[in-house]
Formats: structure tokens, sequence, C-alpha cells
């Protein structure tokens, strides 16, 4: 046994195989991750160069441009997002469900901090020109979106790390505490980098495709400018990772590192290698259209994030795996019961029925009256004795109230009607008049 | 039993899953499923009488529609996937593994509505009137689009309130089609329509300030609209009302008002059918003389709706109580099946996260608080909203309470207050959770949920062999 109790699972099946969930978890959490990305990396670019536009007027332009890209990739972020977490729901429902619960205040703020977030990114996109006279003011409403965007995956991230390490449980006690769980801040700059890494080169190709006027839409930014300056930043982002990955790495707790993972991270980063070398070319050397470099550089960075993204899957298998089983056993063998107690209870109403010497209208005086009448003392409402004073040698009475019962007494609460068959009321009014010592 | 217990001692855990709810209710309906084919139909009314004022009202409409859905409707919408796993993962995570399909194809058709809003939305300009039949083709399958989201969606709503024949046959389809799904469809579907209607009527008088002659033809045009969808929704709701289970009937009274306030559902319920035909009677007057209706009243209707709508989901949420699945688990997450074995065991012996199996004179008051944390707080909180020590008094007064009166009440309180679900402990468990309320009404304090005071585990098994 684990170092937990393993609590039960749902005793329901899983709906679907468990490998068409991996694969959803993966591939699903993948294309959100990418559009979660490029709201995150397309703000904090907005407002980079939005601030380098109060000097020079195509960064604005620039700004604008990259900040129409936003509103669209924050929309599909976030309804990409339900299927992954459809499929984490169903497929790590202790893991998951415990770990929001842990962490539950601040898994909840990322409910209204990403709906402020959003707002704010419409404010700032729809009041560029009104707000052209006072764009300190403009850029502030751009930087607070983008800060409340960098808070959130601290939360993400806090409670998919909790969640793997059940043993560490019992040991958080809210949000802050499983925040410094060792491996929580190497994955969230490894995110950050990576975000502004894709957006770099998403915009490279934005900008640089076929099709974009730049002529007309800049002073005088190019098309190939454009993609050289994105160059840069995917490369300079890309290259931070070489600091950020080992950093992550050397921080992941030992209990799911396996061989297979360290084959699947080191395939990851040779790929990124290759995209470094590519990318360090286009900027020292821009080709002339967007051509077989980039799709090379596209190719390398997809390889390596889809390396990673299994990578981490791997991990969290093997990391959950005696947990898993622990459950599983615990989950069939606590079912067993349930269906031995039934059959017990079942079994046992005949059994005290037969035994019973009880009338039926004790019965029901036992099982539902006395919860608030006793024979001669006042529970919630008055003592049978004097039930009995009012309604003695009237049990058609004191049904009739029984099945509404009115309010009489202001210092007492009304009583609720009670639904019972024609022979029990007739039953247990007589029982309830008949109460020795009550008259 | 088996999760970490998410707690809110204040507002109650009911009331944060509720404001999300409603608040994600009223956005779909007005301003998505009833809007979108509205904007449409408006589109197409000033295509075809070649009126750029008209298109210009529906564009407006629509940008405001397209930014609270995107923004406040998506985020609550995953907010109550947030607020229920959190409040009552037992029953999510259930409802998850009976309707995993509907709620993946759910979100395939989500995604889809969302790329072609912003389709719709984001290319109104630019396909201008030259591509116009084309955008409004575009706008008619969007209308659709968010039709299946709402037609999926009602699935499981009605299947927790009666789950019919998938008790028994434990099928996906059986589950689908309860036999409260389509009268509930055809509920909503117009109470949509309705709703968008009244929402866009009080929108156009901030839209159209200073164009007084489309003012008033909108107002006419809105009006009729809301008047043609008022049929639907009454006969839809008829038939929701007759397929609603006797027993859930019975509810109704507490859940419109409260235990408190029963007596008061007439008046409450007069007061709601006052509202809709005070609704209904603007709507008959904007259609027929839209020109005197002042501007004050046509906010009003929408703020009505929205009263009627937020009721009508309190007693829908209200009235399958005392379960959560109807029939198959109770409202603390606790399965109806389960209970006999807890009975005979008791709670603690099978519950992961208590700080002890055993009950003890020394850990009496603390495991009556660990009990009550596992039985009570999905629906009740200390002192907070639906507070348990002002039902208790209620009940006793303000004499002191007998100790062995408020176990016997809790043993056999779903007998008389049929929303109650049976204590599912022992004896002896009853005997400590009262030990513990006579405790908190002695000394009031805070009761921390998982979120703030993390979990506990049994002694022995912390110490267990082969323990990291």
């Amino acid at each position: 046994m684990g170092p937990l109790p393993a609590p039960h699972d749902i005793p329901l099946p899983l709906p679907v195989s468990p490998l068409f969930l991996e694969l959803a978890i993966v591939f699903l959490f993948l294309i959100h991750i990418l559009f979660v990305a490029l709201m995150l990396g397309g703000s904090l670019l907005t407002v980079a160069f939005e601030i380098r536009g109060r000097r020079r007027p195509d960064c604005d332009v620039l700004a604008r441009e990259i900040a129409a890209t936003v509103t669209v990739s924050k929309s599909l972020a976030v309804v990409l997002g339900v299927g992954p977490l459809l499929v984490m729901n169903v497929f790590y429902t202790v893991f998951f469900y415990s770990a929001n619960a842990l962490t539950g205040a601040a898994w909840l703020a990322v409910i209204p901090l990403v709906t402020a977030a959003f707002l704010l990114t419409y404010l700032h996109k729809y009041t560029w020109d009104r707000l052209a006279g006072a764009k300190g003011l403009h850029i502030a409403i751009g930087a607070l979106a983008s800060a409340l965007f960098l808070v959130v995956p601290f939360v993400f991230l806090t409670n998919i790390n909790l969640m793997l390490f059940p043993d560490r449980w019992t040991s958080v006690h809210g949000f802050l505490t499983a925040l410094v769980l060792p491996n929580v801040v190497p994955r969230y700059l490894h995110f950050v980098t990576a975000s502004v890494a894709l957006t770099g080169l998403f915009l490279m190709a934005y900008f640089g495709r076929a099709g974009f006027p730049a002529e007309e839409v800049f002073r005088e930014f190019d098309r190939r400018a454009l993609r050289r300056r994105f160059a840069s930043v995917a490369l300079g982002a890309t290259g931070l990772q070489l600091l950020f990955g080992p950093l992550l790495f050397f921080t992941l707790p030992a209990v799911g590192i396996s061989w297979a993972l360290i084959l699947n991270i080191l395939a990851g980063v040779s790929l990124a290698i290759v995209a470094i070398v590519l990318l360090t070319r286009e900027v020292v050397a821009p080709g002339a259209r967007l051509g077989v470099r980039y799709l090379a550089t596209a190719t390398a960075l997809t390889g390596t994030v889809v390396f990673m993204a299994y990578g981490r899957h791997l991990y969290r298998e093997s990391a959950l795996a005696p947990q898993r089983t622990a459950i599983a056993a615990r989950t069939a063998e606590f079912e067993e019961t349930v269906l031995a107690a039934q059959m017990r209870a079942k079994a046992g109403i005949r059994h005290t029925k037969a035994e019973a010497a009880t009338s039926p209208g004790e019965q029901v005086f036992r099982s539902i009256c006395s919860a608030c009448h006793a024979r001669d003392t006042r529970l919630v409402g008055p003592p049978l004795t004097e039930i009995d004073r009012i309604y003695k040698g009237n049990p058609a009475g004191l049904i009739a109230w029984v099945k509404a019962p009115g309010k009489k007494r202001p210092d007492y609460p009304q009583m609720p009607a009670i639904k019972l068959t024609p022979a029990q009321y007739q039953a247990v009014a007589e029982f309830v008049l008949a109460v020795p010592g009550t008259s | 039993m088996d999760f970490p217990i998410f707690h809110l001692d204040f507002a109650g855990n009911r009331m944060l899953i509720a404001g999300i709810a409603v608040l994600h209710v009223m956005i779909n309906h007005a301003l998505a499923v009833g809007a979108i084919p509205l904007v449409t139909m408006m589109e197409l009314h000033g295509a075809r009488h070649h009126r750029p004022d008209w298109d210009r009202l529906a564009y407006r409409t629509l940008a405001v529609c397209f930014i609270i859905t995107t923004s406040v409707g998506a985020l609550t919408g995953v907010g109550i996937w947030f607020a229920t796993s959190l409040v009552n993962p037992a029953a999510i995570g259930s409802l998850i593994r009976v309707f995993f399909g509907a709620w993946f194809v759910e979100w395939i058709v989500f995604c889809l509505e969302v790329i072609a809003i912003m389709a719709y939305f984001l290319s109104w300009k630019r396909m201008g009137q030259r591509h116009k039949r084309a955008h409004i083709a575009l706008g008619a399958a969007l209308s659709v689009l968010s039709w299946l989201t709402l037609a999926i969606i009602v699935a499981i709503l009605s299947f927790m309130m009666e789950p019919g024949s998938w008790l028994a046959r434990r099928s996906f389809l059986s589950g689908v089609f309860n036999p409260l799904y389509l009268p509930q469809l055809a509920f909503r579907t117009p109470v949509a329509m309705l709703a968008a209607g009244l929402f866009a009527v009080g929108l156009a008088f901030f839209l159209t300030r200073s164009e007084r002659e489309l003012r008033a033809q909108a107002v006419r045009l809105l009006s009729a609209w809301i008047l043609a969808w008022t049929p639907f929704a009454l006969a839809g709701g008829l038939w929701y009302r007759a397929r609603v289970p006797g027993w859930m009937r019975a509810n109704v009274p507490v859940a419109l008002t409260t235990q408190a306030y029963q007596g008061w559902y007439r008046d409450v319920a007069v007061a709601l059918a006052a509202m809709a035909i005070a609704v209904l009677l603007i709507a008959a007057w904007g259609a027929l003389a839209p020109r005197r209706l002042p501007r004050a009243v046509l906010v009003l209707p929408f703020a009505l709706v929205l009263v009627m709508l937020g009721s009508f989901e309190r007693v829908r949420e209200f009235i399958r109580k005392p379960f959560v699945i109807a029939n198959y688990m109770y409202a603390n997450g606790i399965r109806a099946d389960v209970v006999p074995l807890l009975q005979e065991d008791g709670v603690l012996a099978h519950a992961t996260y208590v700080s002890s199996r055993t009950i003890t004179p020394a850990n009496r008051e603390e495991a009556g608080r660990e009990l009550f944390l596992i039985c009570c707080t999905r629906c009740h909180t200390t002192s907070g909203v639906n507070s348990v020590l002002a039902k208790l008094t209620n009940l006793y007064g303000p004499r002191p309470w007998d100790r062995n009166v408020v176990k016997g009440y809790l043993r056999t309180m779903h007998t008389v207050r049929p929303y109650m679900p049976p204590f599912p402990g022992t004896e002896e468990e009853a005997g400590a959770v009262a030990d513990y309320l006579l405790a908190l009404r002695r000394m009031p304090a805070e009761l921390d949920g998982a979120q703030t005071a993390g979990v506990r585990v049994p002694a022995d098994v912390a110490a267990a062999p082969g323990s990291r």
C-alpha cells in the first residue's frame, strides 16, 4: 500500500478505450496549448511592440496587427481546452479532482482572472484609436491583460504537478504550499519561453506570407524585415530553453523517470538544436521568401513539442502507476462489500419485521414522528401528552392535521406535512392517542 | 468521501455553482442560442429591404453578443466544469462516465460554433453587400450549431433529474433519451428565442439613439418575434411540467421560495406569472404602437425574464433533492446503494480523508466535524447560507439543545423532510455529529475546506510499511 489510503474510484466503467483517452490527452492538449501559447506570446509581444511604438510608429502598427491575432487565438484556446479538460476528468478522475480541491480557491480564480483578461484584451483592441491620445493608459490596459495571462499558468501548472504526487497531498495546505513544490517554477519558465518561441515562429509566417500587404500597412517594414525580426524572437526564446530545459529535468521528482522518457527528451532536444541552427541562419542571412527553411524549422519544432508532450505523458503514467493499481484493487473490493451489505439490508428488514412485536402504528411513530415528538417532553413539537389532550377521541382530527398542518404556536416551528398510506395514518393516530399514561 | 472536500463556509457550495450556472444560462440562452437566429433574421430583413441602417443595427447587436459570449459566456461554461468538480466530484465524475460521448460531441460542435461565430462576426464588413447571401447562410449555419450545443446539454440536465431506464440498462442512449429530455428541450428552445428578443429590444434603445424611425421599426419587428415564440414556450412549459415526476413536484414550493417561506409559494408563483404577463403586454404594445413605448419599459422585460430564468433554474436544481442524480446518488455525493454499508460500518471506516476511523471520547467533536464535512456541507454551511445552526435553531429554539434529540433527528429527518438524504453513517456517528453541532453552537467556528486546511489520513495508514 502507498503512503495514502487509496481512495475509491467511481465504479462506472470508462466510456471509451483507455488508448483513445491517452491519445486524446496528448494530442488534444497539444492543440489547446498551441493556441494558449499564441495568446500569451501574442499578448506579451503586443505590449512590447506598442511600447516601442511610442518612438517608432511602425512598431505601433505592428503591435496592432499582432493584437488582432490574439483575440482569435484566445477564443480558440478556451474552446479547445474543454476537450482535454473532459478527458482529464474521465481518465485521471481521482488524481485531478483531488488536486483541484486542494488548490480550490486558486483553481476557481482562473475563471474570473481569464474573463477579466479577455475583456481587457477586447478593450485594448477596440480602443486603439480612441485612446491614441492617452497612449500610457492604452499600454497599461494591454499590460494588465498580459499580466493576468502570465498569472494563470501558475495555477494550472501547480494543479497538474500536484496531481502527479499523491504522497504530497497530506502536506499541502492551500495553493501556495502546492506552488512551492520543486518542479512548478521550472515548468512555468519552460512554458512561458516556449510560448514566446512559438508565437515568434507563427508571426514569421503570418507577416511573411505572400499575400500580406506589408507595403500598404507599414511605412518602413517589409515582409523580409518582419520575418527576420520574428525569427530572432523565436531564436532567443528557443535558446533560453537550453537553460530552462535542464532546470526542469533535474528538478523532476524521481518517481516517474524512465529510459523511455529520457530517450523522448533527447529526441526532442536534438530537433530543437536543428531548429536553433536554422533560425540562426534565418537571422544572419534571411532567405528571399518564406520557403523550405521555414518549413524545416517548423517541422523540427513541432517534432520537439510532440516528443516533449509524449514524454510528459510517459512521466505522468509511470508516476501514477502504483497508486492507480492500489485504487483499482480497493475499488473492486469496496464494491463487493457494498453489494453484500445491500443483500444483508434487504434480508434484515424482513427479519426485524417478523421479529418485532411492535404495532404498525408504533413503527410509523418511531421511524417518522419521534424525530420531533416525545412522550412527555417537548423536542421540536409538543409532547404526546399535549397532543392527546387536544385530540382525545378524535383520531380523524389528528389525521387531518398531520396531512396538512398549519402554524398554531408562535414559539414552535411549523410542522411539515407527513405523507403516509391511509392505513398508516389510522394506525399511527390510534397509537398516539393510546399511549399509556397520556390521558 | 473519496475526494478532499472543497468547502465555502460563507456563501455555500450550491451558491457557487448556482451563481456561475445561472449567469451562463442567461448568456447562453439570450445572447447565443436565441440571439444568433435573431441577428440573422435582422440581417436578412435589412438585405431584403435594402436598408443599411438595419444591417448596422444587426451588426452592432451581434458585436455585443460576440464580446460577451466569447468572454463571460465561454468562461462561465468552463467555470461550471471547475465549480462542479470542486463541489461534487463524485457526481460530475459519474455523469462524465455516462455522458462522455455526448459531451465530446458537444465539444466538437462547440469548437465549430466558436469558429463560425468568429467567421460570422469578423467577416461581416469584409463580405459586405456583395456576398450578402453567403453571409446570411453562415448566420443560419451558426444558428443551428448554437442550438445543437443546447440540445446536447439539455439531455444531461434532464438526466440528472430523471435517469429513467438508464438505472436498469446503463446504456448511453437510455441515458440521453430520458423521459424529461424532449419536454425540457421543447421548453428551453422558445424561451431562449424569447429572451434574445427581449435582450435585443432593450439593446436597440442604446444602439438607435438618433434614429427614431429605425427604433420604432426595430421595436415592432422584435416584439412580433417575441409574441410569435410565446405560444411555443407555453406549450413546452406545460409539457415539461406534466412530465416532472410527482415526488419532485412536491418539492416545488420549497424550491421556489425556501423552507421558511414556503407558505408564500402561491404568492411567488402568482408574482412570476404576473411578470410573464407584463412582459407579453409590453411586447404586444411594442408590436402595435412601437412609437408610444417609453424607453425604460423596454429594459424592464429583459430584467424580468432574467428573474424568471433564475427561478426556473433554482427550481430545477432543487426539486431533484434529496438526489443529485435521481435515485442513484444523493446530494452529498454518496451513492444510494452504498448507504446500507455505511450505516453498518460507518462513514469513517470507508472515507479516505479522515483523521481517525474510530470515535473515542477524546475525538468525538473532531470526528463529528469530519463527518459533517463529508455528509452535510455540499448543501449546508455552519453559519452562512443555508446554515445548519439556523436550521436547528428553527427547530429547537433558544433553549439548550439536547444531544440525543439532535442525534435522533439526524437519523430520521429524511422521513419528514423528503428533500433530505438519509444520514449515511452509524448511530454512533450521528451522535458525534450532534456533539459537533452542539460544540459549534457554543463556540461558532469557521469550517475550513481542503483548499485551506488540506487533508488528513488516519495515523495507522500514514505509518504503513512501504510509505515514501
